[in-house]
């Protein structure tokens, strides 16, 4: 590979890192919320799914993208207090609820999705930060959407509120001994019911973005499992918010490194390069998973890593 | 809580014996559930202006109205028999496991892989198909035994990794049908090579539903007896409920995960020796049709019990089936049957909560809930 | 669509009738028997590509007076299709299926044909064999790559960079054939003219769809066009870019309001209106049914904004031609790895290219 093929894919790497990475970005760190309360929500592929129909529906109705982003999150948020409140009947495997309503979401999206397919409603604007270059490829890759930024801003002010508020304490304590939480005067329930509606509310949001940023269109093959991965990618970043935006920015731009290497003309198995997210994901995992502190760091009442 | 907690006598006085209590809850929840749901469906449905009464005559026509009909469902049901098991072995010991997707497609995939030597030099059918499914089973037992072992013996989370797996399995199937393994005729479907007639496994005489669905059952069976009256289920189980207490009791933990693993992998793997075997004749990317997903849903609504399976693989095979029915005759999107089948799911789960709890079947709870 | 419904319910009612009609040999269905026509689609009706560009025409046949249409979407290309064709055949009396997605014919649409050879099949590629398939079966098909060569002339002329980018679904003959027509066309004009193709590995995927086109434009091309199931994304992402864009499929005028020059489109409708005919006269159907300009099987989307007057009268011409049957593949032609690949010239129908498996010199992209 030439060097200035080398400098197009790393371009493209960084340009599919800012494209891509929204929705991984918020799907995980509504999930690290949720998780952070000993509770796991495995569902939210169907609150992104919904998301996606409901904003660009929500944008086509009012003609306003950034109503149909509050929409997304309100019907996620729902979706999300649903889960919350059925997870908290004794018996109820918090698990298989998820499973259930990312069926339940994907099923409504579809359905009441049909009359947008066709449609095209209003889309988010970016901002072109990358003004200041003449090369218009970085110029391109440094389109970003608001959605990308008030990610990486929620990542940080999560990570701060956790450990420095008395919310965040609740939250973090709530999920590591509920016993613990519960000799304190916590009410439990409540505290896993709202940290769910908000990693919903946040879900719905991703969704958004997928409909009405990038790509920036609603059909019903959208998403391809984005919201499942994204969950995935929480356990990865070991819960902890901004690794959260280290894991989605990694996968964003290993989802470039497919088409990109194909653009500079290298394209023999182009399969493997297209699962380069996913074999990348796998291998870090294996090799830092060993490390004491991956333990350490789960939620102590998560029931996926009891 | 405090409703939970009845004094046993009630129950006692009735005559009621607690086994009896839980085989009464064990059909009277479930079909609470489904006629909950059904009502709560009808509410949708009327709210869109549609007739819940012809919905479900059609569910039911399309379903199990005739013998057809009744193969129909039987047929969509077998592969999620053998995936909703590929979920639920694993989920006993405390495994998550999302990557009988995966396991299935490798698991096809080695089977056409193997077939194409076999055919090309004339070995009998009686010969190739069992080292088809042995291959097929073998590539999907490794691939779940994988996250297994991954999970116990380097501690990386076997819900992540066996996802992971599971989109990796899918490149390699692609990579190797449309490269080295591609049939040149297959043109605008890369496909491996056709097996041919005698490489097929029909169907069960009498029917039109594959051979699949008897493995279904018999694996259903046989991990059913495996899972509750054999050492290895017992100490499977105790690992899931305890794995800190099972390895006090000196239990090979490590073993039993990857065994367990390899077992769900196995079954997934043999839906898809099926698919290749019963139905395709060959590997291409129609292997990828979401049966592993949906396997997860039906041993959760199983309860993670293999025989329980059965009967929850058959009522979403039916649902399929009746999908394309309501389709046509009420003209609704396809995406009708998932919004019963999401609210299907939702209310049979929240049903759960009633086991121990119904007023009238006060059973002897003590207080004595974990 | 109310006389539609009418006529679904009163077949509900005649469910065994219907059975029993389609046990008579068709041909000698009288205008009387009732007609019911199930059409199964792989994706969603309404993707602004392949499904979509079957259902339209679709609604020609539903106009047919004693004709029923029963459709289901989403059906995927496994076992499922053959249980969806039966359950039309069984449960709705259907006499003559319409299977759209290539993946349905073997050995889908061939076994339902043998189990059920009272009914007619008709699958949309050209696969069918007289000597070894069911002659209850039968194939139609439009030869899209006519009107990507048509796409390739006007996009020739109006590229300035000389680079044509093209996301394709995966290297199968069907696509490296619309692949390859492109370039063909473009350097029958401007023999400067390159494509660079990406294919994403799937039929339908969105984000890496995205991501496809937006590597493209990033390497340079200044005229995007595509071979996926629904070439919406590729459209709108191109047009956000600034970029030019051919469609693919049906029109995609109204995504690219600025950039759009021409699309290739399908005519099923002349296939479809055909069956129709025959059906309204009781007369059997052609097994084979294949097509392209010459027959007014495939048109080019009205010209967008993006053509050039140049392009429109070169593109035109072009039209033209293929109508009196000007070749497409004039040999010799060499892959892009410099082996003759085509010695002669090829008639536009001729079958060997139907199993093209190259990509042709000044295609920058591999089949592996």
């Amino acid at each position: 590979m030439s060097d200035s093929s080398l400098f197009i894919v790393l371009i493209a790497m960084v340009g599919g890192a800012i494209r891509v990475s929204t929705p991984f970005m918020f799907v995980a760190l509504g999930e690290c919320l949720t998780e952070k309360s000993g509770r796991i929500n495995l569902g939210l592929e169907g609150n992104l799914v919904l998301g996606a129909m409901v904003a660009y529906a929500g944008s086509y109705t009012t003609g306003s993208p950034w109503l149909g982003v509050l929409f997304a999150g309100l019907s996620g948020l729902v979706l999300g207090a649903m889960h919350g409140y059925i997870c908290k009947l004794p018996k109820v495997n918090d698990i298989a609820v998820g499973i259930a309503f990312m069926s339940f979401g994907t099923g409504l999206a579809f359905f009441f999705g049909k009359p947008y397919i066709q449609p095209t409603a209003p889309r988010l604007e970016a901002i072109p930060l990358g003004w200041w270059s003449s090369n218009p490829s970085i110029e391109q890759a440094l389109q970003v959407n608001p959605l990308f930024l008030v990610g990486i801003a929620l990542a940080v002010f999560m990570s701060w509120a956790l450990a420095n508020t008395r919310w965040g304490l609740i939250v973090r304590m709530t999920g590591d001994s509920a016993a613990s939480a519960r000799a304190m005067g916590v009410s439990i329930d409540l505290v896993r019911l709202l940290a769910t509606a908000a990693g919903g509310f946040l879900s719905g949001i991703g969704g958004a973005f997928l409909s009405l940023y990038y790509p920036g269109s609603w059909n019903e093959g959208l998403s391809s499992g984005q919201g499942l991965m994204a969950v995935a990618l929480v356990i990865f970043a070991r819960w902890d918010p901004i690794r959260c935006v280290y894991a989605a920015l990694l996968f964003g731009a290993a989802g470039a490194i497919g088409p990109s290497l194909q653009s500079v003309g290298i394209s023999q198995g182009y399969y493997f390069f297209n699962a380069a997210p996913y074999i990348l994901t796998l291998f870090i995992m294996i090799a830092s998973a060993r490390s004491k502190s991956a333990a350490r760091e789960a939620p102590g009442e998560l029931s996926i890593v009891k | 809580m405090t409703a939970v907690v009845s004094p046993a006598p009630i129950a006692a006085s009735r005559g009621l014996d607690p086994r009896a209590i839980s085989s009464i809850e064990a059909i009277l929840i479930p079909v609470g559930a489904l006629v909950a749901s059904a009502i709560l469906f009808s509410v949708f449905l009327l709210a869109l202006g549609k007739s819940p009464l012809t919905f479900f005559s059609l569910v039911w026509t399309g379903g199990f109205g005739s013998a057809f009909s009744i193969q129909n469902s039987l047929q969509r049901a077998a592969p999620l028999i053998l995936t909703g098991l590929a979920f639920a072995i694993p989920a006993r010991i405390g495994l998550t496991l999302l990557g009988a997707e995966g396991a299935l497609v490798l698991g096809g995939f080695s089977a056409a892989a193997v077939a194409i030597p076999l055919v090309t030099f004339g070995f009998p059918a009686f010969i190739g198909l069992p080292l088809m499914a042995l291959a097929a089973m073998l590539a999907g037992g490794v691939w779940i035994g994988l996250a297994g072992w991954l999970r116990h013996y380097r501690g990386v989370n076997e819900t992540i990794s066996s996802l992971l797996l599971g989109y990796i399995a899918i490149a390699i199937m692609n990579f190797f049908v449309e490269g080295l393994l591609r049939d040149p005729a297959s043109a605008n479907k890369p496909s491996t090579m056709p097996m041919g007639d005698a490489y097929r496994v029909g169907s069960i005489p009498g029917t039109s539903v594959h051979w699949g669905l008897a493995a279904g059952l018999i694996l259903a069976v046989v991990l059913y007896i495996l899972m509750t009256r054999t050492t290895f289920g017992f100490a499977a189980r105790m690992t899931g409920g305890n794995v800190r207490a099972a390895k006090a009791q000196g239990l090979p933990v490590g073993f039993l995960v990857v065994t367990c693993c390899a077992i769900a992998g196995a079954c997934a793997g043999l839906a898809g020796f099926y698919e290749i075997a019963a139905i395709h004749g060959q590997a291409n990317a129609s292997l990828v049709a979401g049966y592993g997903f949906t396997g997860i849903l039906v041993a959760f609504l199983a309860r993670q019990n293999p025989l329980a399976i059965i009967p929850v693989a058959i009522m979403f095979g039916a649902l399929d089936a009746a999908g394309g029915l309501v389709q046509r005759r009420m003209a609704m999107p396809d995406a009708t049957v998932l919004v019963l089948q999401g609210i299907i799911f939702v209310v049979l789960l929240v049903s759960e909560t009633f086991y121990g709890r119904i007023p009238f079947l006060q059973p002897r709870k003590t207080g004595d809930r974990t | 669509m109310i006389s539609s419904s009418l006529s679904r319910r009163s077949l509900l009612k005649a469910g065994a009738a219907g059975l029993a009609a389609s046990a008579l040999p068709f041909g000698l269905a009288r205008a009387q028997t009732p007609i019911v026509l199930g059409a199964v689609y792989v994706g969603p009706r309404d993707d602004f590509g392949w499904n979509q560009a079957h259902a339209v025409a679709m609604d020609i046949l539903k106009q047919v007076p004693g004709v029923t249409v029963v459709e289901e979407e989403n059906v995927p290309e496994t076992d499922a299709v053959s249980k969806s064709m039966e359950s039309m055949i069984n449960l709705d009396g259907a006499n003559l299926v319409l299977a759209t997605s290539f993946g349905y014919y073997k050995p889908f649409v061939i076994e339902s044909a043998k189990k059920y050879p009272a009914v007619q099949f008709r699958h949309a590629a050209p696969l069918w064999n007289k000597d070894t398939d069911p002659a209850n079966a039968g194939s139609y098909f439009c030869y899209l790559n006519q009107a990507h060569y048509v796409d390739g002339v006007a996009a020739g002329l109006s590229t300035k960079t000389n680079k044509i980018g093209f996301v394709a679904a995966k290297p199968i003959p069907s696509v490296l054939s619309n692949v390859n027509s492109v370039l063909l066309g473009a350097k029958s004009v401007n023999p400067n003219a390159t494509v660079q193709v990406i294919f994403t590995g799937e039929w339908s995927l969105p984000v890496r769809e995205a991501e496809a086109a937006n590597a493209l434009i990033d390497a340079g091309c200044d005229v995007i066009t595509c071979h996926v199931d629904g070439p919406k994304v590729v459209v709108e992402t191109a047009e956000a870019r600034g970029v030019m864009t051919c469609g693919h499929n049906a029109s995609q005028a109204p995504l690219a309001p600025k950039g759009f020059i021409t699309g290739a489109e399908y005519k099923w409708e002349t296939i479809y209106k055909l069956y129709a005919d025959a059906l309204s006269k009781g007369e059997a159907l052609p097994n084979f049914t294949v097509g392209g300009y010459h027959n007014d099987m495939i048109r080019n989307t009205a010209y967008g904004a993006g053509a050039t007057p140049e392009a429109i009268k070169a593109a035109d011409a072009a039209i033209e031609g293929l109508k009196a049957g000007k070749p497409i593949y004039v040999g010799p032609l060499k892959d892009n790895t410099g082996k003759v690949v085509i010695e002669g010239t090829k008639d536009n129908y001729d079958p060997e290219l139907d199993g093209m498996s190259y990509l042709l010199e000044g295609v920058v992209g591999s089949t592996t």
